[in-house]
């Protein structure tokens, strides 16, 4: 029920917004893009609480090799021409690679 | 897949097989191995895998889950919970804007709009941008169908899976699963962002997020998007005066 009202609702509600108003609205309208920027800085804060706080067996692990990892593939997938699997396989990599050298 | 020919006596169970087809592409297989991170992530939350399979079907969009299972985890209440997931659902908006007009062709009723819009998430939306326009428009929502539904179907049994397998994995490869979801929020996300405004809030994000998970940690998610969007957008206001200008 709670999953129902607080993720279902509150998720398909933009969803059929989106139908509704679709060309109604311009892409590019200010409103939309506020809008826009809150949903990024609101996403990019639960991906700096996964990554700062992390839960289970990634709690373990020391907060540098995280923040280093993350940054390292985040680099690799600017310098790749915005490809997500060479972000992603580089900063597991070395995270796997830093668990195993005991960092 | 460039050889896709346009044919308009293509059989509609044909574009509904190629859609399915897309699926299972790069971002597809991406998709897949952050809903494996998201099982692992469920499951640390102390999130039931019934609850789990049941939010990858019902809510489908992974930072809206995750902002879910954050706030089960932590015991917020309801009207809390549904206003953080809520704000960090907004974004599916204006994609669904964006792509509604494409899937609409002729005689497409309303209502088959508004049932695919549920399968509206990043991947789906960024594979089906790119791809729709090889598609005759009258076979756009059976080819969208195929992909989406495949989608949330090969994911809802990756989630029970992982699940169920999930404790008998060495830690440094659970620690390893746990990293996929930030790394793919974190790539995707900067990918899809339209406008500088929406890089800068992402930067602003990252850092304000953590600090106000110490500063306020029942209501962090939503001051630091309120905050950081704000203060991005007001960049984006500011830079645009200065070209006009």
């Amino acid at each position: 029920m709670f999953i129902l009202v607080a993720g279902f609702a509150a998720t398909d509600i933009w969803r059929f917004l989106g139908v509704y108003l679709g060309g109604k609205l311009s892409e590019d309208s200010d409103l939309l893009v506020l809008v826009r920027t809150m949903a990024t800085a609101l996403v990019a804060a639960v991906i700096g609480n996964l990554i700062v706080f992390p839960g289970g067996a990634l709690a373990h692990t020391s907060l540098g090799l995280r923040i280093g990892a993350v940054a390292l593939g985040f680099v690799a997938y600017l310098v790749s021409g915005k490809r997500m699997v060479v972000g992603i396989a580089t900063a597991e990599f070395l995270l796997l690679a830093g668990l195993y050298l005991g960092f | 897949m460039s050889t896709w020919t346009s044919d308009a006596t293509t059989p509609r169970s044909t574009w509904f097989l190629r859609g399915v087809r897309a699926a299972f592409s790069l971002p597809g297989l991406i998709l897949i191995s952050s809903f494996i991170g998201f099982a692992a992530l469920a499951k640390d939350a102390g999130v039931t895998v019934v609850q789990a399979a049941f939010m990858t079907g019902t809510v489908w969009a992974l930072p809206s889950m995750v902002v879910l299972v954050g706030a089960i985890a932590s015991g917020a209440a309801l009207p809390a919970a549904m206003f953080a997931v809520t704000l960090s659902a907004i974004r599916l908006m204006p994609m669904v804007m964006a792509l509604a007009p494409e899937m609409r062709a002729g005689k497409t009723r309303q209502c088959v709009l508004y049932l695919l819009a549920h399968f509206v998430a990043v991947t789906s939306w960024v594979l089906a941008m790119e791809r729709l326009k090889r598609v005759p428009p009258h076979m756009r929502t059976t080819y969208y169908t195929g992909l989406g539904g495949t989608l949330v179907t090969t994911n809802v049994i990756v989630v029970t899976v992982v699940y169920a397998v999930a404790d008998a994995l060495p830690s440094a490869v659970s620690a390893a699963l746990l990293m996929l979801t930030p790394m793919y929020f974190l790539t995707s996300l900067w990918g899809s962002a339209r406008e500088r405004a929406g890089h800068v809030a992402m930067v602003l994000g990252l850092v304000l997020g953590p600090v106000f998970h110490i500063v306020l940690p029942q209501i962090d998610l939503l001051v630091a998007g309120l905050i950081g969007g704000t203060v991005a957008y007001g960049l984006h206001l500011r830079r645009r005066k200065v070209r006009v200008a």
